[in-house]
């Protein structure tokens, strides 16, 4: 059925443009972090987004940063559709949701909320995180492969192309740094190294075990969050919350629809 | 205390244990109702299945509760139990001295009480810990950079008033602040939980042992710094010991971490009671080795000395708890439950 396949077309190509918005926090996307509660194509293609992040506290510049990844990401859909995003469950949900009813942008609506929050320098920070922790589980991986260091270091774009890994976060990783470096280093050339530090130093080969130990500082830290948010979503928000009678895509996704009862009569 | 498999008996003193009322009755607003369940997700998420506690439970626990948890089925054998207001969030407070001190008075060889203020309270939080000296002879406050006061959404360690604070303490000798540095959460315009201050704080004020709840988590790296050029700065574990069930080799990299750059004289045992409790975080951190390839890269192992140390030994140091005499003391108070 036409109708069907464009539908279904339109949920793919929504939730492959949310799953591009990253936790700036944890480098990880919303959609897999299970943020997005439901995105949902209606029947005149307007959309309509849940959000929920994992406690009432999340920090509201995070969430905006996210919100605003969800924004744009709403922004490049093919079918430029009318949509609408709601904040559930947060300290600031009602000021946020007043304010995007109002037809505030998001940039307005925290503005005043955050006084006088850099938000590009916060940016900025989350960016070099990660680069940093992406850089790690290439790192790693390439010396669970048996690499020296002096190889490692010396790596340029081609070879790291055509490296594989098994399946893992170095293989998770790989297309994810190289996204990183190129966006941080737009000018670089292919046979210019591919592991250099965020203010584009050259690692030598000697200090290679020094600079792991620092990115797994940043790991570390990065996964915190990571385990405690993805604990905390779980277990807060378990329930399968079916809005209009029916899962959608997100729901499978995130693996929480329950086996389907016959249906009564 | 807790005897090991090989028949060790160890001195427990847990850092970091509430005695809280987050019921519904207790409830101000919808912020109290998120907070505890905030609370309760941690508790849930973290703990294993077999000791999870029913939602109503978890809200508002008993004074036998607390006592049995902490001290029968559980190894401590004193706890510190901090004080949290979030006044504008419950009616009576969430967790105070006052509550406190009544359980503390039934078992008095058990329980360290320590206070808390709010420096944006001005010439009144001082006043307020004049009192806390006088009445509680309090040897430790918690500070929650965090709390909500008025407009105000947070404060730092290093406000002008919050010095003035300090410096009251130093002289009557409240000794032991134990500051709240977790998981990223409110205000808006700065973030309350960054762990910076601390560093001012501490070389600011020498005398005074600056406990960091939660190790500064997820701030781990600015935090070890920090605390490997203040010799005052200790760190305590709650929170990140119950990664230990769910993610162990993740608290591998954690305490790894901690040993390299505080050493083992600096980290403290703390269940964060009732979110955990105390049993099982003690028995798995007593079998836990670090993994070896992380050990083998920080040069660091956790051996059966440095657990010692960490769960008893460096909390007796700082609240000068004599070990052998408060062994004797609590050998002759006999285990009682139902002292009411």
């Amino acid at each position: 059925m036409a109708t069907a396949s464009v539908s279904g077309g339109r949920q793919n190509e929504l939730w492959r443009r949310l799953g591009e918005v990253n936790d700036p926090e944890l480098d990880e996307p919303i959609t897999e972090m299970g943020f997005v509660e439901r995105g949902e194509v209606k029947g005149d293609g307007s959309v309509e987004i849940d959000f929920r992040l994992p406690t009432y506290w999340c920090s509201p510049n995070f969430a905006f940063l996210m919100l605003d990844g969800v924004r744009k990401a709403l922004d490049q859909l093919s079918w430029a559709p009318a949509y609408r995003v709601k904040l559930h469950d947060h300290m600031f949900a009602e000021e946020v949701n007043r304010g995007m009813a109002e037809g505030k942008s998001f940039g307005d609506i925290f503005a005043v909320l955050a006084e006088d929050q850099d938000l590009g320098g916060l940016r900025e920070t989350f960016a070099m995180k990660a680069f940093k922790r992406r850089q790690e589980a290439v790192l790693r991986g390439l010396k669970a492969h048996g690499l020296t260091d002096r190889e490692i270091v010396g790596m340029d774009l081609p070879a790291y192309d055509v490296a594989r890994f098994e399946p893992g976060e170095a293989a998770k990783q790989q297309p994810r740094y190289r996204a990183a470096l190129l966006e941080r280093f737009p000018d670089r050339r292919a046979d210019d190294p591919v592991f250099v530090t965020w203010d584009g130093q050259r690692i030598p080969p000697g200090a290679l075990s020094a600079h792991l130990a620092e990115l797994r500082g940043v790991r570390i830290n990065m996964e915190f969050n990571g385990a405690l948010c993805r604990g905390l979503k779980q277990t807060r928000y378990k329930e399968l919350d079916v809005v209009d009678g029916e899962p959608t895509l997100v729901d499978f996704i995130m693996d929480r629809v329950p086996a389907r009862t016959a249906p009564s009569a | 205390m807790y005897r090991t498999p090989e028949g060790k008996d160890i001195f427990v003193v847990d850092g970091h244990t509430h005695f809280w009322d987050g019921s519904p009755e207790n409830q101000k607003n919808i912020h109290g109702k998120q907070f505890i369940e905030c609370f309760y997700a941690y508790h849930t998420g973290l703990s294993p299945k077999e000791q999870l506690w029913e939602k109503s439970k978890f809200e508002k626990y008993s004074a036998d509760d607390l006592y049995r948890d902490l001290f029968i089925d559980g190894p401590d054998d004193v706890a510190i139990v901090q004080s949290t207001y979030l006044k504008d969030f419950y009616k009576n407070g969430f967790n105070t001295i006052e509550r406190n001190a009544e359980v503390a008075k039934r078992y008095p060889e058990r329980f360290i009480v320590n206070g808390a203020f709010d420096p944006r309270d001005g010439e009144k939080a001082l006043e307020y810990i004049h009192f806390l000296k006088e009445i509680y002879n309090v040897k430790g406050v918690k500070m929650y950079t965090a709390e909500w006061n008025g407009a105000s959404k947070g404060w730092k360690l290093t406000d002008p008033d919050a010095y003035k604070c300090f410096e009251l303490c130093d002289k009557l000798g409240i000794r032991n602040i134990h500051v709240h540095k977790g998981p990223t959460i409110i205000p808006l315009s700065k973030d309350a939980f960054d762990v910076h201050d601390v560093d001012h704080a501490a070389t600011d004020f020498q005398n005074l042992n600056w406990i960091v709840e939660h190790c500064g988590l997820p701030r781990l790296d600015d935090f070890c710094w920090i605390a490997t050029q203040e010799t005052n700065v200790y760190g305590g574990l709650a929170v990140a010991l119950p990664f230990i069930h769910a993610r162990p080799r993740y608290f591998g990299e954690v305490i790894a971490e901690l040993l390299f750059w505080l050493g083992p004289e600096k980290i403290l045992f703390g269940s964060d009671y009732a979110i955990w409790t105390p049993r099982w975080l003690v028995e798995k951190f007593w079998a836990y080795q670090i993994p070896e390839d992380i050990a083998a890269e920080r040069g660091v192992q956790l051996t059966d000395e440095i657990k010692e140390k960490i769960l008893g030994l460096n909390a007796a140091r700082l609240y000068n708890i004599d070990i052998e005499a408060k062994k004797k003391a609590l050998a002759s108070s006999p285990f009682s439950i139902a002292a009411e």
